[in-house]
């Protein structure tokens, strides 16, 4: 059963993501990328992170998605964007070079992976639960969380530097 | 899970499905029957007895009317944005618990559809979807007001939701459990979430308000400056599809602030009821029955009190909104996590040292 479900969120997850890079028009891309987090939720509840899969849906689907659409409204009201882009020669073998690195790259860090083994007579299958997720972030990574606490209060002094409004500014 | 508990979770889903669209059903023709008490009008009293088969009119008109896709329009989007918001208003009431257990024979049923350890944020999850339906639906239908009113909406869902997750913060350090089923469980009797969070309930009522766009904050479909918002090119059903997921949705948040602040299904002297009869199975079942009641009794004073705000102030200006939002809601959440932080540490010292 689970793995027929695996198999299933794998497959689709494959193909949202596909989906997102070959759609002509950019806010289809966004929305098989919605598609795309919530298979990958999915693939978190399989492995008993519920709270993993709720916030990957919160943050991700629910926050910078709607932030990526925001854009893509405004800088493309419906028009075809197809013409516009030139394709010469030199960019596609640039890119066709670009993406092949990439694959190698991937390829040589997939091949010295180690796949964990955990033994199941000993494997808590409890450790993804929010209960337990809170005690291991506040006793076993106290000062990673904290730090990640400080950074986001500077990117938000920051996000609030650069959205106030300068003297003479003309409002609404 | 055994047979007998999945075909019962099956159909008390399908129930609450049920009970949820005829609640947004009715829902319109309450409000316009207090609309017109509100106004000192008679209001719809001609489909049926008193009116009361006004909806089904409705309905059946939306339907007959014509299915009009504007010339440019993105087609797939267009029809897509309606069917999106439905499924997410939809969505969110599974994790809601409207009623304790019921024992019969020796099964106990839970009435709840999925008891998940992390129900809010199923909800918050849902609820920060719903702004997909409106924002391809505005963008897919090639208007200038449609689009305006797309992206006011998307901003204005965006900033509330901060502050409603900052006022659900309140609650959930004083529950310590993220389950509606178990936050629901300790407000027994009296001892409602409302008598230590006035405060966040204030901020998560204004959140409510902003989230589900209804009056002070129906800025997306303000009429006087947009026309209709993201629905301007909208007709037919899938005009009814948007009115209705709103609807939905204030049935949906109406459930969550029973819920979350005014203890669910639990009511005065409750436990005072169980104990008066015999049969501890019995006492259990009448207390859970009248529970449901309870519960249903507070979702329908919630949803009164939307109409009431309605048709009472008048609609926000856009920069007051976002005002209110941002400089007002955010800090006085972030005060109330701290006031209850307090509380609770205070709460602690006295009992055990």
């Amino acid at each position: 059963m689970t793995e027929s479900l695996f198999f299933f969120f794998a497959s689709l997850t494959l193909l949202c993501a596909i989906m997102v890079v070959i759609s002509k028009n950019p806010v289809f891309s966004v929305i098989f990328l919605i598609l795309t987090f919530f298979t990958i939720s999915a693939h978190y509840i399989l492995l008993n992170a519920q709270f993993l899969a709720a916030v990957n849906i919160i943050v991700y689907a629910g926050a910078i998605m709607v932030l990526f659409l925001f854009v893509l409204m405004f800088i493309n009201t419906g028009k075809n964007v197809e013409g516009t882009i030139k394709r010469n020669v030199l960019a596609k073998i640039a890119g066709t070079v670009a993406g092949g690195l990439l694959f190698t790259v991937v390829v040589a860090a997939l091949k010295d992976v180690t796949l964990g083994h955990p033994d199941p007579a000993t494997y808590e299958s409890q450790v993804g639960m929010v209960e337990n997720l809170g005690k291991v972030l506040f006793t076993k990574y106290m000062l990673p969380f904290q730090l990640v606490a400080v950074l986001f209060l500077v990117s938000m002094v920051g996000a609030v530097m650069i959205g106030k409004r300068e003297t003479g500014e003309q409002n609404f | 899970m055994d047979s007998v508990l999945l075909i019962y979770k099956g159909i008390y889903i399908l129930a609450i499905f049920g009970i949820s669209l005829l609640i947004a059903t009715y829902s319109t023709y309450f409000e316009r029957k207090i609309a017109a008490f509100i106004q000192d009008r008679v209001g719809p009293n001609r489909a049926g007895p008193m009116g009361l088969l006004q909806p089904l009119a409705d309905a059946g008109k939306l339907f007959f009317k014509e299915e009009f896709i504007p010339a440019k329009a993105n087609k797939t989007l267009f029809i897509l944005g309606p069917g999106i918001a439905m499924l997410v208003a939809a969505m969110s009431s599974a994790v809601i618990p409207f009623g304790d257990t019921l024992i019969i024979g020796e099964t106990s049923f839970d009435l709840i559809a999925i008891d998940v350890n992390i129900g809010i944020l199923y909800i918050f999850g849902v609820v920060s979807l719903g702004v997909y339906g409106l924002m391809i639906g505005g963008w897919a239908s090639n208007n200038k007001f449609s689009l305006l009113g797309a992206i006011r909406a998307a901003s204005q869902n965006i900033s509330y939701e901060l502050a409603m997750g900052l006022s659900l913060i309140a609650v959930l350090m004083l529950s310590g459990s993220l389950s509606l089923k178990v936050i629901a469980e300790q407000q027994t009797g009296f001892n409602w979430n409302i008598w230590y969070q006035p405060l966040g309930f204030l901020i998560f009522l204004i959140c409510a308000f902003a989230e589900t766009n209804r009056t002070p904050f129906d800025l997306p479909e303000s009429e006087a400056e947009l026309i209709g918002g993201y629905h301007t090119e909208y007709s037919s059903m899938k005009l009814g599809m948007y009115l209705f997921a709103e609807y939905i949705n204030i049935f949906v948040v109406s459930a969550v602030m029973a819920t979350l602040y005014f203890g669910a299904y639990n009511f005065p002297f409750m436990e005072n009821l169980r104990n008066a009869f015999d049969d501890p199975v019995l006492g259990n079942n009448v207390v859970t029955i009248i529970g449901v009641g309870v519960m249903f009794a507070k979702i329908f004073a919630f949803i009164f009190f939307f109409m009431w705000v309605r048709w009472t102030l008048p609609r926000f200006r856009y920069d007051q909104l976002m005002k209110l939002g941002w400089n007002i809601l955010i800090p006085l959440a972030i005060l109330n996590i701290l006031l209850t932080g307090g509380g609770i540490l205070l709460y602690e010292y006295f009992t055990k040292g």
